[in-house]
């Protein structure tokens, strides 16, 4: 038995330097010498200052935005440690609204939303994210706010949509995931736009 | 249901089949001992473990020996994780502050990694430091998974050996399951996770200005290194609360592809391994095809569930042609978060790409049945395998009392004692599931877990013992599962999940290595064949249909009717 104990202890402790600390950081090394941006979060800068991830979703509220999926995501109440708050797209702490097809809070809410944006609406703009923070909408969900986008933005109807056809990027090697719509970069699209 | 979805199922599946055999050979050649191509480089290292534990990597362990040296390692392992968790604060690589972790979500986790369950009480980038996460849990999900597959190569050797009295070395088994299988296939898959977009930094997180002017807090990590590890070693416990539905731990639809076809790869092979050992690979190939067919009935169930979105949305003048997307990533869409679900559970990984709280009643209850069934669709590392060899056993158990003959299987006799430890091994789930849960639906402490009511709430806690006790991992997130209460029970049922089964397990192994082998004659019922097959399916579903039936009635099926009928809870 005390043979086990001490192979237990020594083999533990070797594999934790190999597994736990060789392996993650030369990774860290290499994978941050190959791809740097990727290694660091896929950030995005603008004016020098980091404005998001290309992977990561925003809440994007104004109407000149195109708007992302709903997220459930929390923050803990500033008010009250113990308490949480609704924190849409908050990166710091991922997650879904964990509701079931017959929650009532899931039936309303979309009923709400479905009388706000109208008869017809596709189904992943009125519904909440797994992780709440997709970057992607469908690119029938951005063709919805097109108009309300190109009205408060004074600009023609075509133009947008022309953005929004740039930025639908097609099923990977045309078979794998879905066709889709990165909202940050066509929003980044639109104020480059806007600026010319 | 869409043609691409199909063709993407379809793709899924052929790769599988197209690495079983190759990564079988491999397998088998490091497990024996054999040179490989990589131990020019490893055969020192792996020398150096050895010489530095003292251990005798040719010195033969009966099941008892074996078992004991597993057992002392994960008290040590235990002991190692807790104090690790508990101390966080005080230790490097914590650029967040993260605080220590409480003595009973420590002492949960702890349990959950050991037993490579993976079951997540906490958000990991709200909860853990990257000490945690690196020298911590991911050395567990190596360990956990190395442990599964020496587990399951010792049962084959009961098969394989005869009238002996070792089934091998449980130390030599972990150190060549590490070094040569898992260790390099991870560092591959972290280079192309961290390609396709997943972060691999020690930064603090990033604290960003939005186009819109607001803050955003973006959480960073050590992902993918870890990521690489939890989906190979079916562990499934993600970096991030969301885990591979968050878009830096699963960015892209070929990520997607990958971290699926990694949770079920080395099961996969580990069926081969088994038919090279028996000396006939169609013995593998029978075990392969009775998963097969049921992981294709539970991928139809779940991708037609979860396609057909929810009625009740589409009566309120929805768009539903996308299918059930509550839950779900726009890049994966219904098809893709289907098949995941079906391969996570199939597996005893529990990584998530769409949160299952929010699936359809059918849809949801399919990730269950896998997890019910005791997890032996492919499987997790090695669990699988051995899992699935208990039911062989039983099912050969049953077709030799239809005859009345002492049955055997790959030249084994299977007798009294094979068969008793069998039983134990498979009715110890039904009893911490379906105990646990019916008390946690009574009690007070209970009741207060669940986030959504009716039959849906009755869901989550049936869901929740069943990861636990099967060593899954995943969840009906909605549950709050960070109290003492379900942290300690959900501990317990881990646990019995995993050593109630690994005992008598190795036990069966033991008696099997001692017996003489039999040489086939006319009488002796085939195990390669369709019938057989078709005995084990049917083996595998009576036993779970009998046992869990009604909780299942109680659960998804009575929400199910409640949600055509248009009731809400």
């Amino acid at each position: 038995m005390l043979r086990h104990f001490r192979a237990s202890i020594v083999m533990l402790l070797s594999m934790t330097v190999l597994l736990g600390l060789a392996y993650p950081l030369a990774m860290v090394g290499l994978t941050g010498a190959i791809f740097p941006s990727q290694a660091k979060g896929s950030l995005i800068e603008r004016d020098g200052k980091v404005i998001g991830s290309s992977l990561i979703g925003q809440n994007f509220i104004g109407e000149g935005y195109f708007h992302g999926r709903l997220s459930a995501t929390l923050d803990t109440d500033p008010a009250d440690a113990t308490k949480t708050v609704s924190a849409p797209y908050n990166a710091a702490n991922s997650s879904g609204s964990n509701l079931g097809p017959t929650s009532k809070a899931l039936i309303d809410r979309v009923k709400e939303d479905a009388d706000k944006l109208g008869k017809g609406v596709p189904v992943d703009l009125v519904t909440t994210s797994g992780s709440g923070l997709d970057p992607h909408l469908s690119p029938a969900s951005a063709a919805w706010q097109v108009a309300r986008v190109a009205k408060a933005r004074n600009m023609p109807e075509a133009d947008v949509q022309r953005l929004v056809a740039q930025h639908t990027e097609g099923r990977m090697y045309g078979l794998l995931g879905e066709p889709r719509v990165n909202v940050l970069q066509l929003n980044l699209a639109l104020d480059a736009q806007a600026k010319r | 249901m869409t043609i691409n979805g199909w063709a993407q199922i379809a793709l899924f599946v052929a790769l599988l089949l197209l690495f079983t055999r190759p990564l079988g050979g491999y397998l088998d050649n490091v497990m024996a001992g054999r040179r490989t191509f990589l131990s020019p480089v490893l055969v020192p290292v792996e020398r150096g473990f050895y010489r530095l534990a003292g251990i005798n990597p040719a010195e033969e362990q009966s099941w008892w020996v074996y078992a004991r040296a597993m057992i002392v390692f994960h008290i040590v392992g235990f002991a190692f994780l807790y104090l690790l968790l508990r101390l966080q604060d005080l230790l490097p690589f914590n650029p967040q502050g993260m605080a220590s972790v409480p003595p009973d979500l420590a002492g949960n986790t702890t349990v959950s990694f050991l037993t490579n369950t993976n079951w997540q009480s906490y958000g990991g980038e709200s909860t853990m430091s990257y000490l945690s996460q690196m020298a911590g849990l991911s050395v567990q999900n190596f360990l956990s998974a190395a442990t599964g597959i020496a587990l399951a190569m010792a049962f084959v050797r009961g098969f394989a050996r005869t009238e002996a009295k070792t089934i091998g070395n449980f130390w030599a088994d972990l150190v060549r399951v590490t070094l040569y299988v898992l260790l390099p296939i991870c560092v591959l898959l972290t280079l192309f996770y961290v390609w396709q977009g997943v972060p691999q930094n020690l930064a603090s997180y990033v604290e960003a200005t939005t186009v819109e002017g607001a803050k955003q807090t973006l959480a960073q990590g050590p992902v993918a290194s870890q990521l690489a590890i939890k989906m190979l070693g079916t562990n499934g416990g993600g970096f991030f609360n969301a885990n591979s539905a968050h878009p830096y731990e699963n960015p892209t639809a070929f990520t997607n592809l990958v971290q699926m076809l990694s949770i079920l790869v080395i099961g996969a092979a580990m069926t081969n391994v088994f038919g090279r050992a028996v000396g006939d690979e169609r013995q593998g190939w029978a075990i392969f095809a009775a998963m097969g067919v049921l992981f294709l009935v539970g991928t139809y169930v779940a991708y037609w569930a979860e396609a057909g979105g929810n009625p009740l949305i589409a009566a309120l003048g929805v768009d539903n042609t996308a299918g059930n997307m509550e839950g779900k990533e726009v890049r994966f869409g219904s098809p893709l978060s289907a098949l995941f679900a079906v391969v996570t559970t199939a597996a005893s990984c529990g990584a998530v790409n769409a949160m299952h709280d929010s699936f359809m009643p059918l849809g949801g209850m399919i990730p269950l049945i896998n997890m019910l069934l005791g997890e032996i669709i492919i499987g997790g590392v090695g669990a699988g395998l051995y899992g699935v060899l208990l039911f062989a056993i039983l099912a050969i158990f049953l077709a030799g009392l239809m005859v009345g003959r002492t049955p055997e299987y790959v030249g084994k006799k299977i007798e009294a004692r094979e068969v008793k430890m069998t039983m134990l091994a498979i009715l110890c789930l039904p009893l911490v599931i379906l105990g646990f849960t019916a008390l946690a639906s009574v009690l007070p402490v209970g009741l207060a877990g669940p986030a959504n009511a009716g039959p849906h709430g009755f869901s989550e806690i049936f869901y929740a013992y069943t990861s636990g006790a099967a060593n899954n991992g995943s969840a009906f997130g909605g549950l709050t599962a960070n109290t003492v209460f379900y942290n300690g029970t959900l501990a317990i049922a881990m646990m019995v999940g995993r050593f109630a089964i690994i005992v008598p397990m190795l036990a069966v192994a033991g008696s099997l290595a001692a017996k003489r082998k039999t040489a086939a004659s006319a009488g002796t019922f085939p195990t390669h064949g369709g019938l057989f097959v078709g005995l084990l399916v049917g083996a595998i579903l009576i036993v779970g249909g009998l046992t869990y039936l009604p909780a299942l009635a109680l659960g998804p099926i009575a929400e199910h009717f409640a949600m055509l009928a248009g009731t809400l809870f």
